[in-house]
């Protein structure tokens, strides 16, 4: 690209360098992988698309209707608190194998989820992390200062709640289930779900308000 | 299903995380390493990461549990609240009862 007379406008935001343009070790490992088990009839290129798609396509609706069942049967939220994943395939969500830890936000007790180790995240209820939650910045800050952290995100948690933060390390993931917001008695479930968002799940915001 | 190792802690037990630092895939963080805790729940036996990472099977299973600790026990300068805790899954092999 020139300067020169031929090319005289200025490129005030310059175009980003694509991520795809190195073919770093494990990029040719994962093509090399893919190819073989299509080669050798495994699975297919329309698998692994659809596969991609349906990850992809997962998104916080779905741990959403879990909380706002929560919210309208204490018998469902007691059955969710002991197994989550069992309470997610009661109402209809294919978790797979995810082994689900659902903790509860209470006018006493403050949750937030983070992975120090990576980014262990319920991605079947959530959908693909943020970013933010996969920086080091969040990952090592929250377990030291997690009051100063919630406070970055507009979270002032008063000092008589206490903060849990659960470090998802190994084989559990977690979800919180926000307190239910007040004014909203006599909603319905799918009313009360479009309230339950992604951040508040992770517990680094409260429900939407009413 | 793989042999499981008998779990050793029941929730409440006081336990302190093993001061160690092999080399290799560890998933016990630094932070809570060489700290006491209290056992909040045992969470089911599971492979042994440290041998899953090198494609051996990590049998028998290991117990995980999830431990909470006090914040003010994990980071000596804590600025929060004293009830605060930090939770964490560790394997019981990294796990030996309080003095």
């Amino acid at each position: 690209m020139s300067d020169g007379p031929e090319h005289p406008h200025v490129h005030r935001n310059p175009p980003r360098p694509d991520q795809d343009d190195t073919l770093t070790y494990y990029r040719a490992l994962e093509a090399a992988v893919r190819e073989l088990l299509v080669e050798k009839g495994i699975v297919s290129a329309e698998d692994v698309r659809r596969q991609v798609e349906e990850m992809d396509g997962r998104n916080a609706g779905r741990g959403a209707s879990m909380v706002a069942r929560a919210w309208l049967d204490p018998a469902y939220k007691e059955r969710m608190l002991v197994d989550g994943a069992k309470a997610a395939e009661e109402i209809g969500l294919d978790v797979g194998p995810l082994k689900l830890v659902v903790v509860e936000n209470t006018a006493t007790v403050h949750n937030v989820i983070v992975c120090t180790l990576c980014s262990c995240y319920p991605r079947n209820l959530l959908g693909l992390p943020p970013d933010w939650y996969k920086s080091r910045m969040y990952r090592s800050r929250v377990v030291r200062e997690p009051r100063a952290v919630l406070a970055e995100f507009g979270t002032v948690i008063p000092d008589d709640v206490k903060i849990r933060v659960h470090d998802s390390t190994a084989d559990m993931r977690y979800l919180v289930a926000p307190r239910r917001p007040e004014g909203t008695e006599d909603w319905s479930e799918s009313e009360l779900a479009r309230l339950v968002t992604r951040d508040s799940m992770i517990g680094v915001a409260p429900a939407d308000k009413a | 299903m793989a042999d499981a190792l008998p779990p050793r802690f029941r929730p409440g037990d006081r336990v302190r995380v093993r001061e160690a630092y092999p080399i290799g895939h560890v998933r016990t963080p630094y932070y809570v390493r060489g700290k006491q805790g209290v056992i909040e729940r045992l969470c089911g036996a599971f492979p042994n990461p440290e041998e899953r990472a090198y494609a051996r099977p990590g049998e028998p299973l290991q117990p995980l549990y999830r431990v909470r600790f006090l914040q003010h026990d994990v980071w000596s300068d804590y600025g929060g609240q004293s009830v605060d805790v930090v939770e964490v899954e560790i394997y019981q092999h990294w796990l030996e009862t309080a003095q």
